[in-house]
């Protein structure tokens, strides 16, 4: 496949753009008039960039959230706390993810989890909200991961 | 600087103290988050070191201790790292007010000299050794007090004149940056470095040449590609080996370097002649705990010389460098994508007995997904 370029000169200017393709004597992609840089999830998933950890959840507390055992939480520590909001809290020296619910001053941490009490602010503990969780990151495919084993080796089992 | 653990298992005893290996890569990448935080006051940034900076405040609206006090806020918050920030009109008067405010509780962390009268000012420059200013130091310190000049205050009263034919320019630099003139400008490129050093103490100390070999071969690739981070050559190459100086056993401290014909930055050329400089300063009967590697004479790679004479070369016929370039940024490119030591040179061994004891290591908690903190639901 040869590559020509024509060349017109023309007095003045020339007005136009760079574009990184080459002419083939062929068809042209038309793909190439709408080319766009791909997603990054990160655009997505944080906002603030030095101020965004990753925390993995464990326990089956928060369920009735969507988060579940092994989940990858997104969490932003530049965020203003509020009432609802789903936090990574520190309380008594532990890492703990629950619900944050602030009724008029009184403080407590919802589980998400009919199985779990909640746990309110005595005097003498300590709480310290870590960051407000912004994104839950679940692994779908891994959770069935036996299920698919099974599936795939009945598949290639001859009948 | 440190002390070694098992000088003081009994204080770790009786206070449960916890303690742990240090993990560099967490360290810098915090390292990073706090100084992209702090960026967002000013405009002017310089990165001192690890764990430290300085900002230009000059032409802000708002007085400097609020802009600190909010700073102060926003690191404890996002990066969740405490801070003490000190404000003067020069850095070696905001160092001195950083060290002040560190240990004045009551100052809540900011200590700003711009706003203090002369008189307390004074009193707080008084409060300083002479040797903790910064750019002195002990030694400096020790001379300027046999003439009398304890404090940071006596020190910024010193005569100038004096100070030059007696000290230098740095120490008059100093003196006028006490007197709030500021003569450092911020640095808010990171200057490349002059030398690179690589050292380590040993998890096991040896005597075994072959695994001191390999320690060497270790550290030396660790420098290389710092150099090459950096875009640079170096023209002289220094290995050094080190015995326990703690402990009651034959002393050697060997240091052997050599100038390279041709400049490099190439690892494998590098490894040949530490090795080689390594095999000639070892002595049989001392039992080593570190070896050091540095690079020294460090230029810019577009400063490479055309090869003619060079014996390295020319005993071993080299690929053509055009050609060990691209290795190199192979290598460097490998050992980024995946792990550093994903694609390393064979000689720095497999078994390693030598490496470093980091069992405590504190994890990877911002860098390996394995690792990420876990918070119970």
């Amino acid at each position: 496949m040869s590559e020509f370029i024509a060349v017109r000169l023309v007095p003045g200017p020339v007005r136009g753009r760079f574009v990184e393709a080459k002419v083939p004597a062929g068809f042209p992609s038309p793909a190439d008039d709408y080319f766009q840089k791909s997603l990054d999830l990160r655009e997505l998933l944080i906002e603030h960039e030095e101020a965004t950890f990753f925390i993995r959840a464990s326990g089956d507390s928060m369920i009735d959230f969507q988060i579940h055992d092994q989940d990858v939480l997104v969490v932003d520590r530049s965020l203003k706390v509020l009432d609802g909001d789903i936090v990574v809290a520190a309380v008594n020296g532990e890492f703990t993810v629950k619900q944050y619910s602030n009724k008029g001053g009184q403080i407590k941490l919802r589980p998400g989890n009919a199985k779990y009490p909640e746990i309110e602010l005595k005097d003498g503990s300590e709480l310290i909200v870590w960051g407000v969780v912004t994104w839950n990151l679940h692994d779908c495919l891994k959770i069935r991961s036996r299920r698919r084993q099974q599936l795939l080796r009945k598949l290639r089992a001859p009948v | 600087m440190g002390t070694p653990i098992h000088h003081i298992r009994a204080l770790v005893a009786k206070h449960q103290i916890a303690w742990f290996s240090s993990n560099y890569a967490l360290y810098g990448e915090i390292s990073r988050r706090m100084m992209a935080v702090m960026g967002q006051f000013s405009p002017r940034r310089e990165t001192y070191s690890i764990d430290e900076c300085f900002l230009d405040l000059s032409g802000m609206h708002r007085a400097p201790a609020d802009i600190a006090q909010e700073l102060r806020r926003r690191v404890r918050s996002w990066v969740g790292i405490p801070t003490c920030v000190g404000i003067g009109e020069s850095k070696t008067l905001a160092k001195l007010a950083n060290a002040i405010a560190k240990k004045t509780p009551s100052m809540e962390g900011v200590c700003d000299l711009t706003a203090l009268s002369a008189t307390a000012r004074q009193a707080l420059l008084e409060g300083r050794a002479v040797a903790d200013v910064w750019g002195i130091g002990r030694k400096l310190g020790a001379r300027l007090e046999s003439l009398g000049v304890q404090t940071a205050d006596d020190l910024r009263q010193f005569d100038l004149e004096r100070a030059r034919s007696q000290f230098g320019i740095v120490v008059v630099r100093t003196i006028e940056e006490l007197r709030g003139i500021s003569c450092a400008d911020l640095e808010e490129r990171i200057p490349a470095k002059k030398q690179i050093c690589s050292s380590r103490s040993f998890g096991k100390y040896t005597n075994d040449i072959e695994e001191i070999c390999q320690a060497v071969t270790e550290y030396t690739a660790r420098a290389a590609e710092k150099l090459r981070r950096q875009n640079g050559i170096c023209a002289q190459l220094q290995v050094g080996l080190l015995t326990n100086p703690f402990k009651d056993v034959p002393q050697h401290h060997p240091v052997g370097h050599i100038r390279l014909s041709v400049p490099t930055a190439d690892t494998l050329r590098l490894v040949s002649i530490a090795v080689r400089v390594t095999r000639e300063i070892w002595r049989p009967g001392y039992i080593y705990k570190k070896a050091e590697v540095m690079f020294t004479d460090i230029n810019p790679a577009t400063y490479e010389q055309l090869r003619l004479f060079d014996e390295e070369e020319r005993r071993v016929p080299a690929p053509p460098s055009e050609k060990r370039a691209r290795l190199m940024a192979t290598l460097d490119a490998v050992n980024t994508k995946w792990e550093r030591g994903t694609l390393r040179v064979a000689s720095a061994g497999d078994a390693q007995p030598w490496q470093m004891r980091r069992e405590r290591m504190t994890p990877a908690y911002t860098s390996s997904w394995n690792e990420l903190p876990v918070a119970r639901t």
